[in-house]
């Protein structure tokens, strides 16, 4: 670990910087400096400020107090045209597009080809398909709605957009949140150009990987604080800063091996994008899912939980066969399913709605006499599953909005958890999620496991799969591909059986 | 962990023409032509039962200005409700301005061309009070429109307190002239003005506030400024229809706009416009109001009990919209 000082000339500069939102004070006297010609990742846990910070130096926020010089002149910036007239652009997290417009409307707003102040659609398609070409990119039709495109097809649309005003310094908010491996080489690839010219890259991520790849420099927030800029930095190091404490262990042993009856049993299940898929998942028992983005396992989850239609085979839970038609049926008291899904804000939260509401929206029934609500009942079981999840929100009552990813993820856990579920199908649920919330999430699964409930758990980070569960099989092309045993699952055989084909070829 | 890295080019897609992707998402707009469509086959239907001919030159010339008002109304609508407003003061400055009209239209050419000027001007400025309450105070468009709305109708007696005042034959002649369609000259322009609207950067302000008002403060478009112009601009048009009312009544009323605030929202949902903002098409809208006044048609020449219309038309709306949007959900799961 060495702390370090900037070598080159300062071209972003937020000196003492505060902003609170309503009481909570998300920045607190921090400070962040980027030279040009560097890559700089801003790391620390969901809600240590890093977001704030992004917003403040791209002139989407104002600050409460402090300074911000930008190319070596103090600044306000008073909305984000400020900022993009001094060649400042950002590409936000909750991606800034609009559904309903093209990709090239998109692409080319505020800068579109026009004759006597009207719009040439026919120029415009063409300039668009440009701008993506130039970029590598071909996949994205210029002329679909953003709407009708997929969310990574959305994230690398928000990205080209910034970079086709060839920034001089920009800024990523979570940028490859919804990317798989080989869009984020794209961007990489492109960020390293950007480097060359002289830009000031400074990104967020909480992949660790991806950060140590790819950046020089690394800041690290905590609580709304600086902690300091590194050159040279471990995982470790990494993670003990951003959380001010020392993490034991990355994850928690493996609970004891299943010996119980098999919960869920899948038989040459077939449906969209999987073909005759066969797994059991035992009592106490974590099954991993292992492989490369779009090889079926959603489209496997999605049916597992009545949320699409199988075409053959059977599932068969504690023994008997049984049909799930819909989420209803798998959360039902026969079925005892519950999802967790990747994507909080798309799936299950109500962000305008409390903690409170959120937890116990699927237990109405338990919580209510004769259809009405019993606050007697709902407060202490909701105050429990706080507790227990450590989620942290001011009071139940606050909605899920006002919350940290981390904390979000925990809520829609919480909510699972209340139902009181046998089998647990997890997707992804660790993704977009800080370290500190992560430990607590394999805890919780590892708990979960040791309660003898059945896990099914699908995550795009391999090491994850391999140090938590029992046995992982990898799905390549919709089928499963192989099956490892622990002990002796490691992340670089699940990856080397997830891409073998490709190696082969 | 090192991640072996995989295939680096991303996959290359092929692209549809134009046209397809026009077709698949302009669904809304699409679905209101076919019911235009139909309305003006049942209508000739009917006619041509009760009459034993087809509707002729004097049919359509008087559909068309009978429908031009409503026309106009739904246009005004829909640029509000693009922005997720709503405009429920439609009907008050349909009032207004029709009972200026009437009283100030005098019979010379020169007072005819300046009261039709100060009339849409009067037209734009209640909508640009609107637009501030909307825009500026950042007060609810229901509420503003709804106050807005009685204050407008007050304004209305008080300049006209009885039906009445002068339109002159030649300004009648003009603008709606029962023996040719000219009307339809002005609804090809008024689409025309539409369709070039649209591909302005104001048209497109508009649009993007109403997809998603964050992404458009996150893209430095001013959701004051596109507020306020899409109020004003409904204000003109309101104002323009106030100005056709009075040329085609030959004479003004101070409550004539009453029914419009309502009517002009079915056009815009039956134009396939969304009431949550960002998209649809003003001609849509346009469409929808001659849906409206087709159905009220063919009603009359079904010899349906006039107490009973209002039954029908809410009936025929409820099977219409439903009926969109079973076809509109098929379409989508096609895709």
């Amino acid at each position: 670990m060495s702390e370090c000082s900037p070598g080159g000339a300062l071209r972003v500069e937020g000196t003492a910087l505060s902003k609170s939102f309503g009481g909570v004070r998300a920045l607190n006297q921090a400070s962040f400096a980027a030279i040009a010609g560097e890559i700089h990742a801003l790391v620390g846990e969901n809600g240590a400020g890093k977001s704030t910070m992004i917003k403040l130096l791209g002139g989407r926020l104002q600050p409460d107090a402090g300074s911000i010089r930008l190319k070596g002149r103090e600044v306000h910036l008073s909305g984000p045209n400020d900022a993009h007239a001094l060649g400042v652009w950002t590409v936000f997290q909750e991606l800034m597009l609009f559904p309903g417009l093209t990709v090239a409307e998109n692409l080319l707003l505020g800068r579109e080809p026009r004759r006597f102040g009207i719009i040439s659609h026919r120029r415009m398609g063409q300039q668009a398909e440009a701008v993506l070409a130039g970029m590598g990119i071909t996949h994205i039709d210029p002329l679909a709605l953003i709407e009708d495109i997929s969310l990574a097809q959305r994230q690398i649309v928000e990205i080209v957009r910034a970079l086709s005003h060839d920034p001089d310094i920009l800024f990523l908010d979570e940028p490859t949140s919804s990317l798989v491996d080989r869009e984020v080489n794209w961007l990489f690839k492109r960020l390293r150009i950007l480097r060359e010219r002289g830009t000031s890259v400074v990104f967020t991520s909480h992949r660790w990987n991806e950060v140590r790849s790819i950046a020089e420099r690394i800041t690290i927030f905590r609580n709304g604080h600086t902690v300091g800029t590194f050159n040279e930095l471990d995982e470790r190091e990494a993670v003990t800063l951003m959380t001010g404490q020392r993490l034991e262990t990355r994850f928690p042993p493996r609970p004891p091996a299943p010996s119980g009856r098999t919960l869920l049993e899948v038989r040459e299940l077939t449906g969209p994008r999987f073909d005759r898929v066969s797994l059991a998942v035992r009592s106490g028992e974590i099954l991993g899912l292992g492989g490369l983005a779009g090889q079926g396992h959603r489209e496997l989850f999605l049916t597992l939980f009545g949320a699409a239609k199988a075409i053959s085979g059977d599932i068969v839970l504690d023994g008997r066969p049984m049909r799930i038609q819909s989420p209803r049926a798998a959360k039902s008291r026969a079925a005892r399913m519950a999802f967790v899904p990747e994507d909080r804000k798309t799936e299950g939260l109500l962000l305008g709605m409390s903690v409170r509401d959120n937890l116990t929206l699927s237990i109405f029934d338990r919580i209510s006499r004769l259809g009405v609500l019993r606050p007697g009942i709902e407060r202490p079981l909701t105050e429990q599953m706080v507790r227990q999840l450590a989620i942290r929100a001011a009071s139940i009552n606050v909605p899920v909005g006002a919350l940290s990813g981390g904390n979000q993820q925990k809520v829609l856990l919480g909510r699972c958890l209340l139902a009181d579920p046998r089998i647990l199908l997890f997707y992804d649920v660790t993704r977009g999620v800080d370290v500190a919330t992560k430990h607590e999430i394999y805890q919780l699964m590892t708990r979960l496991a040791a309660e003898g409930r059945g896990i099914l758990f699908y995550s795009s980070d391999a090491e994850e799969l391999a140090e938590l569960s029992h046995r992982v099989l990898v799905m390549r092309d919709g089928r499963i591909a192989a099956e490892l045993t622990a002990p002796g699952i490691t992340a670089e055989q699940i990856v080397a059986d997830a891409i073998h084909e490709r190696i082969a070829a | 962990m090192p991640t072996p890295s995989m295939s680096e080019s991303l996959p290359k897609v092929a692209r549809q023409p134009r046209w397809v992707h026009l077709a698949a998402q302009n669904i809304g707009l699409e679905l209101a032509v076919f019911l235009a469509i139909a309305c003006v086959l049942g209508y000739s239907a009917v006619y041509y039962v009760q009459q034993q001919r087809l509707p002729g030159g004097f049919e359509v010339t008087s559909t068309v200005n009978n429908t031009m008002p409503l026309v106009l109304a739904g246009m005004a609508q829909t640029l509000v409700v693009l922005t997720r407003g709503i405009d429920l003061s439609v009907g008050g400055i349909i009032d207004l301005t029709n009972a200026v009209a009437a009283i100030a239209l005098g019979s010379t050419p020169v007072t005819m061309v300046l009261t039709s000027v100060l009339v849409l001007l009067i037209g734009a400025a209640c909508g640009l009070v609107n637009g501030l309450l909307v825009g500026v105070g950042r007060l609810q468009p229901i509420l503003v429109t709804l106050a807005t709305l009685s204050i407008f109708q007050g304004l209305a007696i008080r300049v006209l307190p009885q039906p009445g005042g002068q339109v002159p034959d030649a300004f009648t002649a003009v603008l709606a002239n029962p023996s040719a369609p000219w009307s339809i000259l002005y609804i090809i322009a008024l689409g025309a003005g539409w369709f070039l609207f649209r591909r302005t950067r104001a048209g497109v302000a508009i649009f993007a506030i109403g997809n998603d008002p964050q992404a458009a403060q996150a893209n430095g478009i001013s959701a004051r400024r596109s507020i306020i112009l899409a109020y004003v601009l409904a204000g003109l048009l309101s104002g323009a229809a106030g100005l056709f009312l009075a040329a085609y009544a030959t004479s003004g009323d101070a409550t004539t706009g009453n029914g419009f605030t309502l009517t002009s929202i079915v056009a815009v949902v039956l134009g396939g416009i969304s009431l949550f903002g960002g998209r649809g098409s003003a001609i849509g809208a346009i469409m929808g109001a001659f849906v409206i006044n087709l159905i009220v048609n063919i009603l009359f020449f079904a010899h349906i009990n006039p107490l009973y219309q209002a039954f029908y038309e809410g009936l025929f709306l409820v099977i219409a919209v439903l009926a969109a949007n079973a076809i509109g959900l098929l379409v989508r799961s096609r895709r």
